[in-house]
């Protein structure tokens, strides 16, 4: 990097000297972390890095739509088009993010990143994006490690330029505690995770708070990506005697488990709940998840209507089935579609224009996305904290009591924190 | 290369022989300690009233061998071409999913219109042929398109090759029907109610399988040893040269093999959409390892053996980790989520029944050419 | 001229097959985001009829005999090729009218109706169709004519379609490395990505007047440099200029193709560990990754100081040594149970091994020492004086590690395959038990083979640590060590060069299990082109892109003793007409 960045200086003051003959202009001057200065006739460049391939696809596929309807809503910044370009897959794991990074960064027009999918990813994308000075605003990291603890503790993966607009896992622990200690009475709860930084996460911060509020955990257990046969773990959890499962997976393993869980004697009135990995058409659809909660962000979106856009969550839905047929298979559209709004919004701000260029310096736009407050988005209001936690930190629990509608379901909520 | 380099690496032999060997018996001796000492403790936890229930026991270990069982007919199909052809098929794992993934078609067709609950067991059986003609003719087809060109290759070329296979099915499964899970309508009728016998009430589906599972080994036994293609299998099986002499068209005596293979793995497609119901693209891929274990343990190109091991495996991994890991915290050692080990044990118990008895359980049956 | 009608309708029906498939698992749709020249030449559609047109020169060549040369000649070539492409054209025509009538979404959910406009070009169901046959066809004939014509034709005509195909697809990189001369990658590429018509025209002229040309000439170059004496002028400039240019390179490309290379790099360190273990020694290892996983994972836990509770934040370079003992330990522990293990059941168990490592680095029970489904963090890079901490941060310094340690890997395999141990090795893989009866230690072989291989893993490993920063265990699956070994495989069993070209060709340009490839669209469709590579390599050229000479004999065999018949045969063939008279 060092010894191209000296090679283009010395072209560029080469080729500045004959501009600067040519034609006058006002003087910019870039802050520490240096200026993107967009031609006439260019683009604005942000980039899309989400899980796309693979197993997880449905996770991050939606997320990548709904930035780029995003883009096409918000319009053009100060007459210059913005462009996404190809999404960026992060395959859902450090290397798979790093790699990735390392093709945006690359490109010194790229200003901001919306991704990743997998908390995974974004521990090692983050520190690289954050070196070249680009910012990462992403929809669906919820791991404590990126930010903070909540508590005003910087966590230890936290970079300068990151930011989410979806909540900390600390947050949703809390909220399901709370619920099922006091909404649902129970004290004795087991817990399953699947392996995955996200699952083990949640569980152990449900854990956290939890036993905190008196419960107790009776079995924290886990089963492996790929398992099919749950009557042994299920066994494993029948033997400490609990009053409900939190097990906070995807619908893989999660199907076995509601399907299975009938087979195990003295687990026939155990409560079940799940998070939002769950919360999605191929799990809701089993028969044998009715009656399931599911903890999750809050998806009413319906009455929400982004500033920068004017759409709100029902135009949303219809436009994305118009435009990619059916609904999205996961639920943090809302938070990739305020995710690049909020990016775009913060790049017009700091945008110096000079003629038919503009001039976007990197620090005033950490600067300005660090100041995001009261920005009303899809997911609702949003504001960032010092450790770029910007989500509308609203979680709330749903019954699944609706097989045919689950748009219905998820409206069936029960329990809504909000910290 | 003198006596100066012989002699001393003789001596070297001997003095290394000994110290693998005492290596071997150490991993023996460490292997029936720890589960001596696991089962002690589970059965004191037991009596002290922690720990699994005896129904849930039952439950578990009941469940262990009807998967197991379905082990058992996967473990066949790589059994059957590991005697005749002497390499590990790895797309016959594949070829199981292909049969399971494609049954889901009529299943759901038969939910939706309601034909599934009123008729049970026509169903059952048209999931079961739509399984069995899939499986088959994906076996039949890698058959003729990947291996059959390299018959007379080194072994290592076709075992590659079946990797391939395995690959190339795995994703265009994926692309044709999408990478989401996809799972089968609840089994009709009364099967998931349990049943009583001797006193014990079993789940139907399990007992189903097992029965499936038993039937099929009757009639796969039937046919090898009473047919005259099972006959001449188990002689293209013995030596493929001299069978050929003798006037066996050992082409199509290796494509029936195919054929019983697949069609064993259809049946077991079938069992899978009863007990499990969820199938993706990588549906096929752990169950055709273990598939492959469970052949191995009980002695490869060896039938019963086959089934045998694929019992056992179901045993090993479901009750395994919770009979033998947990009770280790009488030794102090404390293993919390005991189930996320579970591959591992199987795995380990493959290691040990190999240290224990290198032919597997019931010993190898080969072909002259593969014998060692 | 006979045509052998059957063979012709055999490969249309085959053609269509495949364009019904690719089309029906979403890859024209898909690729067709890629232009590669502009306006109208889209990947996906490039793929889509690649297969007539494959399929037209292939039933031109008739039915294969290895007694009578092709005849070529363009008309009829062509004609047979028509024919193909009309059968493939007719066939997909169908599927395509199928999936438009019935909403097959349900159960196959990449056949939509999208798929239907990318099949029909747009032009509506009547029409697209009609277009889609003839365009089929068409393409189908002009296998068969450039069959045809004479050799000269056709290489130039392949050589110019590769370097115009080169230039379009591997644009990023073509950009990074001309990054100095922006105004010329302007003009030869659209703004919206590909290459302009006339660029590409320019450039396949290009490509087929300077190979005509120079490659004759290039190709003596090559063979007097190899064949040379190796301390003579010649060979050392070569070499010196390779050197120089491995040292100067990466400060020239950017930081994309840095990147690329290190993981490229990673796949060539353990690629040359396994080739020890499978190509010298025979011992087909499947779990190789579990060695990967010991260096990744012990450098994490010396070096960090988050997330391991012995984490003692030692300094890479003190972490390595001990780590490499931790690995060849781990060797002699895998490597013994199974020295009486035949070779099909060391495959399985050496699977199980990688499964069980990755496992226990995953559980819940070792998570204080191994950070368990969290990984361990905050991997500090390797120190080096005067520059900092160096990680994958900065792929430019980096990559240097890479090749440094890729050389001592080299070096390694270099020496081990032509020392004595080598040689006990060979012994060993031909035939173990006349190796033992000719005194062979075969336990020590074995598990020197085994120890070496571990070791070079970890080396990877711990530069793996060292770049990323973060270890979790889903980078450390069965998948990755299938996939090493058949870059091994593919590249050329037992062959060192080998390993590189195998690394280059499927984790350069395909992309690795966790890393993208030069061609992103691919990722999603990755290990389906890979295990069809595998077939067909295994197929046509089990011996690899860069074979080691040993293994080709090994394994052309037969071809090479009806090639020697065959030349006896042509002896008796007085009139040259191809066919053996008397």
């Amino acid at each position: 990097m060092k010894f191209k960045r000296s090679m283009r200086l010395v072209a560029a003051l080469g080729a500045l000297a004959l501009v600067a003959a040519a034609c006058g202009g006002t003087d910019f001057e870039a802050g520490a972390l240096g200026a993107v200065t967009v031609e006439s006739g260019e683009a604005v460049e942000i980039r899309s890095l989400e899980a796309i391939s693979g197993e997880v696809a449905f996770l991050g596929i939606p997320n990548e739509n709904a930035t780029r309807m995003a883009v096409d809503d918000f319009g053009q910044i100060h007459g210059h088009d913005v462009n996404v370009g190809t999404g960026l897959d992060d395959l859902c794991s450090a290397d798979g993010g790093q790699s990735a990074a390392q093709t945006i960064v690359s490109d010194e027009q790229v200003v901001g990143v919306i991704g990743t999918s997998c908390s995974g990813a974004a521990a090692a994308a983050s520190p690289l994006i954050s070196e070249a000075g680009l910012v990462l605003v992403s929809p669906s990291n919820t791991s404590p490690s990126l930010t903070s603890d909540l508590a005003g503790n910087v966590a230890e993966n936290w970079n300068a330029g990151y930011y989410r607009t979806a909540h900390n896992d600390l947050f949703q622990g809390q909220a399901a505690a709370n619920f099922v200690f006091d909404n649902l009475g129970l004290r004795k709860v087991a817990l399953i995770h699947d392996g995955d930084p996200y699952t083990n996460g949640l569980t152990t911060a449900f854990q956290n708070a939890f036993v905190e509020l008196g419960g107790e955990i009776v079995v924290h257990t886990a089963v492996a990506v790929g398992d099919t046969d749950m009557v042994p773990v299920l066994t494993e959890v029948a033997a400490g005697g609990p009053e409900l499962i939190f097990f906070p997976i995807f619908p893989a393993e999660g199907t076995f488990i509601v399907q299975q869980i009938g087979g195990v004697a003295g687990l026939e009135d155990v409560v079940l709940m799940g998070a939002d990995g769950l919360s999605v058409e191929n799990f809701m659809n089993v028969p044998e998840t009715e009656g399931m909660y599911f903890s999750g962000p809050d998806t009413r979106f319906d009455e929400n209507t982004n500033e920068a856009t004017g759409v709100n969550g029902v135009d949303f839905l219809a436009a994305y089935d118009t435009q990619w047929g059916g609904a999205p298979s996961a639920d943090f559209w809302g938070h990739a579609y305020d995710a690049t709004t909020m990016l775009l919004t913060a790049v017009e701000a700091v945008a110096v224009v000079d003629g038919d260029t503009i001039h976007i310096d990197r620090q005033l736009l950490r600067d300005e996305l660090s100041a995001t407050s009261g920005f009303n988005g899809l997911i609702g209001s949003i504001t960032c904290d010092e450790f770029g936690d910007c989500g509308a930190a609203v979680i709330s629990i749903f019954q699944h009591n609706n097989l045919d509608d689950h748009q219905a379901s998820k409206s069936n909520i029960l329990y809504t924190y909000s910290g | 290369m003198t006596a100066s380099t012989t002699t001393p690496s003789r001596k070297g032999r001997r003095f290394r022989f000994n110290w693998v060997d005492s290596f071997l018996w150490f991993i023996r001796i460490t292997a029936i300690i720890t589960i001596a000492v696991g089962i002690t403790g589970s059965v004191q936890h037991f009596i002290a009233g922690e720990g699994p229930t005896l129904e849930q026991w039952r439950d578990l270990i009941i469940s262990s061998i009807s998967t197991g069982a379905m082990y058992g007919l996967i473990a066949l199909g790589y059994s059957m071409v590991y005697g005749i052809l002497g390499f590990i098929n790895f797309a016959h794992g594949e070829v199981f999913m292909s049969g399971t993934m494609a049954a889901i078609i009529p299943a759901t067709v038969l939910f939706n219109t309601g034909f599934w609950d009123a008729q049970p067991v026509l169903s059952l059986i048209i999931v079961l042929i739509t399984a069995m003609i899939t499986s088959v003719l994906t076996a039949v087809i890698v058959e003729k398109v990947a291996y059959r060109p390299l018959r007379g290759a080194p072994r290592l070329i076709p075992l590659i090759t079946s990797i391939g296979v395995s690959f190339f099915i795995q994703y265009a499964f994926a692309g044709l029907f999408g990478v989401a899970i996809r799972s089968y309508p609840p089994p009709p009728g009364n099967l998931t109610e349990d049943i009583i016998i001797f006193g014990v009430p079993i789940e139907g589906t399990k007992i189903l399988v097992i029965i499936v599972a038993i039937l099929a080994m009757i009639g796969l036994w039937y046919f090898v040893t009473r047919t005259k293609t099972g006959r001449a299998m188990r002689a293209v099986a013995e030596d493929k040269e001299i069978a050929g002499l003798m006037g066996i068209n050992v082409d199509r005596t290796i494509v029936t093999t195919f054929i019983v293979g697949g069609a064993m793995a259809g049946v077991a497609g079938l069992l899978w959409a009863l007990l499990f119901r969820g199938v993706d693209f990588l549906t096929g891929f752990l169950p055709g390892i273990k598939a492959f274990t469970a052949a191995v343990l009980g002695g490869i190109g060896n039938l019963p053996g086959a089934m045998l091991g694929g019992v056992l495996l179901g045993l090993f991994e479901g009750v395994g980790p919770i009979l033998v890991l947990d009770g280790l915290d009488i030794v102090g050692i404390d293993i919390p989520a005991v189930s996320q080990l579970r591959n591992a044990v199987a795995f380990i118990a493959l290691v040990l029944v190999l240290v224990f008895r290198p032919t597997g359980l019931l010993g190898e049956r080969l072909g002259s050419e593969d014998r060692a | 001229m006979k045509r052998d009608l059957k063979h012709i309708r055999a490969l249309g029906l085959i053609a269509g097959l495949s364009m019904s498939f690719v089309a029906g698992i979403g890859m024209v749709e898909k690729f067709n985001i890629r232009v590669l020249i502009e306006p109208a030449v889209t990947m996906g559609y490039l793929v889509l009829f690649v297969m007539p047109f494959v399929a037209g020169s292939l039933a031109a060549r008739g039915v294969p005999n290895p007694l009578v040369e092709p005849v070529r000649d363009p008309r009829a070539n062509g004609i047979s090729g028509l024919i193909t492409g009309l059968i493939a054209g007719v066939f997909t025509a169908i599927f395509v009218l199928i999936i438009d009538t019935f909403d097959v979404t349900e159960f196959f959910p990449n056949m939509r109706a999208s798929t239907v406009e990318e099949m029909t070009f747009g032009f509506g169901l009547a029409v697209g169709l009609v277009v889609l046959v003839l365009a089929t066809t068409v393409i189908g004939g002009l296998g068969g004519t450039i069959f045809g014509l004479p050799q000269r034709v056709r290489r130039g005509l392949t050589t110019a379609g590769g370097w115009v195909l080169g230039f379009a697809l591997f644009e990023v990189i073509v950009s990074d490395i001309f990054s100095f001369a922006d105004f010329l990658l302007d003009l030869i590429y659209a703004p919206q990505g590909g290459l302009e018509i006339w660029s590409a025209v320019i450039i396949g002229a290009l490509a087929w007047w300077l190979t005509a040309r120079y490659e004759g000439r290039a190709k003596e170059f090559a063979l007097t440099v190899r064949d040379a004496d190796p301390k003579s002028r010649i060979r050392r400039s070569v070499i010196w200029a390779g050197i120089l240019a491995a040292i100067l390179l990466p400060m020239l490309l950017g930081g994309i193709v840095n990147e690329l290379l290190i993981n490229v790099s990673l796949f060539i360190l353990m690629g040359l560990g396994l080739n020890i273990v499978i190509g010298l020694a025979g011992l087909l290892d499947l779990g190789y990754v579990a060695f990967f996983a010991v260096g990744a994972y012990g450098t994490a836990v010396l070096t960090s100081t988050m997330g391991s509770a012995i984490g003692p934040g030692w300094s890479w370079w003190i972490a390595l040594p001990v780590v490499m003992v931790f690995a060849a330990l781990a060797g002699l522990f895998v490597g013994t149970p199974v020295l009486r293990m035949r070779g099909d059941y060391l495959a399985i168990v050496t699977l199980g091994f990688g499964e069980i490592v990755r496992i226990l680095l995953l559980s819940d029970w070792l998570t204080p020492i191994f950070g368990g489904a969290q990984g361990i963090r905050r991997i500090p890079g390797i120190p080096v004086p005067f520059l900092g901490t160096i990680s994958g941060t900065r792929p430019e310094l980096f990559i240097y590690f890479m090749m440094i340690f890729v050389g001592i890997a080299a070096y390694i395999s270099y020496r081990a395959q032509n020392s004595r141990v080598g040689r006990s090795w060979a012994a060993m893989r031909e035939d173990e038990d006349v190796a033992e009866a000719i005194g062979v230690s075969t336990v020590n072989a074995k598990l020197l083979a085994f120890i070496t291989g571990a070791v070079i893993a970890s080396f990877a490993g711990a530069l793996f640590s060292a770049k990323v920063g973060t270890v979790f265990t889903n980078s450390f699956d069965v998948l990755v060590s299938i996939i090493i070994l058949v870059v091994v495989i593919v590249g050329g069993m037992g062959s060192i060069p080998g390993v590189f070209v195998g690394a280059f060709v499927l984790i350069g340009v395909l992309g690795g299990p966790k890393s993208p490839g030069l061609l992103q669209e691919f990722a999603e469709y990755k290990l389906l082109i890979y295990g069809a590579l595998l077939v067909f390599m295994m197929l046509k050229r089990p011996e690899g892109l860069w074979p080691s000479a040993r293994r080709s004999r090994e394994l052309h065999q037969e071809e090479a003793l009806q090639d020697a018949w065959l030349d006896k045969a042509g002896e008796f063939d007085d009139d040259e007409s191809g066919e053996v008279t008397s």
